[in-house]
């Protein structure tokens, strides 16, 4: 029973990292039905950058999570308006190329820029447990999810409350609508990749302590978050944060119990989830069956 | 009188298709206008060049101005165009479907006015707009239209897809605008019948290009028209 809660817990501090990462997705799946294959090297970038300025900028982890969230803000709109705004008119294949050149062109910027080394990460969060009842709780585990469940939290409250989510949200339903009511569109897009890249930074800052930081080191982040989304509902972000933390606990505790899947088996399971869902359920726990008009 | 809205030879094409040619007509202050026609005849088109929807070629001058711009240009000169099929935001409650109408005021929205003219939105203010009937759909689609405050309101087909009785309720209501706001109103319609009864002069288009415009009497009394679009 203890094991169980301990591997509830890690699997809840995983499923937070696939969850923000996967909303991030959502966020610019809604808006423009482009899955954004680079939303993961964004995320390994901004990691990147906020080492930097721990390492050799000697900011405190805290200011340099804070900075980076700011630069991933301006390096995602920046991204919207100078490589996918121009597609504006493409079709949707040719904007998920971008993003895969997008991918490949910032993985290997990051190798250039700061080699293609294992560098250490730093925690901000005491390795040490909480023992309650004889569960040992990683503290490491704890301020994962809370930076994670914050951050969403935030973003819901903006999407919920201020006149520029409600916006951003009808633009996602309805652009031509929104623009009739005289809402610039192609600025929310922007934003969108903005707080996109937000999410993926907390998502990258928050697994680099446990994974070290690679210029690959999000590639399996971005597979787990490609599978929370999908069991979320592609469309959904309460989805894609219920779909990550369902997925985080589920990998740890078949990891536990299912004696078979061994960690070499943790993405290849991940994937297997992702294809039950696209066959019994393709909208997903939250999605719902869009009917389009031809 | 000086008109409110003017085209003067204005162009618009879908790729290779042209889909209006050289369309010239005029709203006036506080006028309500039709536009009939058949399908294709580039009605929706018109709306479309007036609100920037579509690339316009020709002139477009709206209160002594020249149009320019998108859609969200023109939202802000103080034209509400509701388009066909309503453009309800589906999965949006009411409530947030009227606060994007007034997404050009600054501050707290004023509903009240709103709520004068569609007291019932006010108790469905959290339903999902999705699920209205198509009435009430176009109702709201009209209410978040007059939150824009705009001093020309141009519907696209507002009967489509609605019962005889409903589209008269809404027919009711765009008249009520246009009497005691003075909003002018320019109105495309298959349903010329009821077109021609709130509407004071019409224009009928034919593959792109006015065929017939006149006060609504005459339409009525024009053999051509009748048969065509009266079905009389």
């Amino acid at each position: 029973m203890q094991q169980f809660f301990q591997q509830l817990i890690s699997g809840l501090s995983d499923g937070a990292i696939f969850g923000s990462l996967a909303l991030a997705l959502v966020l610019i799946y809604k808006a423009t039905e482009v899955i954004n294959f680079a939303q993961g090297e964004l995320a390994m970038f901004t990691t990147y950058i906020s080492w930097a300025l721990i390492t050799h900028h000697g900011f405190s982890f805290w200011e340099a999570f804070f900075a980076t969230l700011l630069i991933a803000f301006v390096f995602g709109v920046g991204l919207q308006r100078v490589v996918i705004r121009p597609l504006e008119k493409a079709s949707v294949l040719t904007v998920v190329m971008a993003t895969i050149a997008l991918l490949v062109i910032l993985n290997g910027l990051a190798a250039w820029i700061w080699s293609p080394q294992l560098q250490f990460y730093p925690s901000p969060f005491p390795t040490s447990t909480w023992v309650v009842g004889g569960v040992h709780i990683s503290k490491q585990d704890v301020g994962t999810l809370g930076v994670v469940i914050a951050c969403v939290t935030v973003l819901w409250l903006f999407f919920r409350f201020t006149k520029l989510g409600l916006a951003m949200r009808a633009g996602a339903v309805n652009p031509a609508a929104a623009r009739l009511l005289g809402v610039r569109t192609t600025w929310l897009l922007a934003l969108g990749w903005g707080f996109a890249a937000v999410l993926g930074a907390v998502s990258g800052m928050m697994v680099a302590p446990s994974i070290f930081l690679t210029p690959n080191m999000m590639q399996a982040v971005l597979i787990y978050a490609f599978a929370a989304a999908v069991l979320g509902g592609l469309e959904s972000p309460v989805g894609a944060v219920v779909g990550g933390l369902a997925l985080g606990v589920l990998l740890d505790l078949l990891g536990t119990y299912v004696h078979p899947i061994t960690p070499e088996l943790r993405l290849p399971v991940a994937l297997v989830i992702l294809l039950i869902v696209l066959l019994v359920r393709p909208a997903g726990l939250f999605g719902r069956v869009v009917v389009r008009r031809v | 009188m000086s008109a409110l809205l003017e085209l003067i030879d204005v162009s618009a094409r879908y790729g290779q298709v042209q889909a209006l040619e050289r369309v010239s007509l005029a709203v006036g202050e506080g006028e309500v206008i039709a536009i009939l026609g058949a399908n294709g005849a580039g009605k929706t088109t018109t709306l479309r060049a007036v609100s920037g929807t579509v690339r316009r070629g020709g002139e477009i001058v709206f209160a002594g101005k020249r149009l320019r711009g998108g859609p969200e240009t023109v939202a802000r000169v103080g034209i509400a165009h509701v388009p066909e099929g309503r453009g309800i935001f589906a999965e949006l409650t009411v409530w947030d479907n009227l606060r994007m109408g007034a997404y050009l005021q600054r501050g707290r929205p004023d509903l009240g006015p709103v709520l004068a003219y569609f007291p019932w939105l006010g108790s469905r203010r959290n339903q999902q707009a999705g699920t209205l009937s198509g009435g009430e759909q176009q109702m709201l689609a009209l209410a978040r239209a007059f939150l824009l405050r705009p001093k020309l309101l141009m519907l696209d087909e507002p009967s489509l897809g609605l019962a005889p009785l409903v589209t008269r309720e809404v027919f009711r209501v765009v008249a009520d605008l246009n009497e005691k706001e003075g909003l002018a109103v320019l109105v495309v319609e298959q349903n010329a019948a009821v077109a021609l009864q709130v509407a004071s002069r019409a224009y009928v288009l034919e593959t792109g290009t006015v065929a017939v415009e006149g006060s609504s009497g005459e339409l009525r009394a024009n053999d051509a028209v009748r048969s065509a679009y009266l079905g009389l």
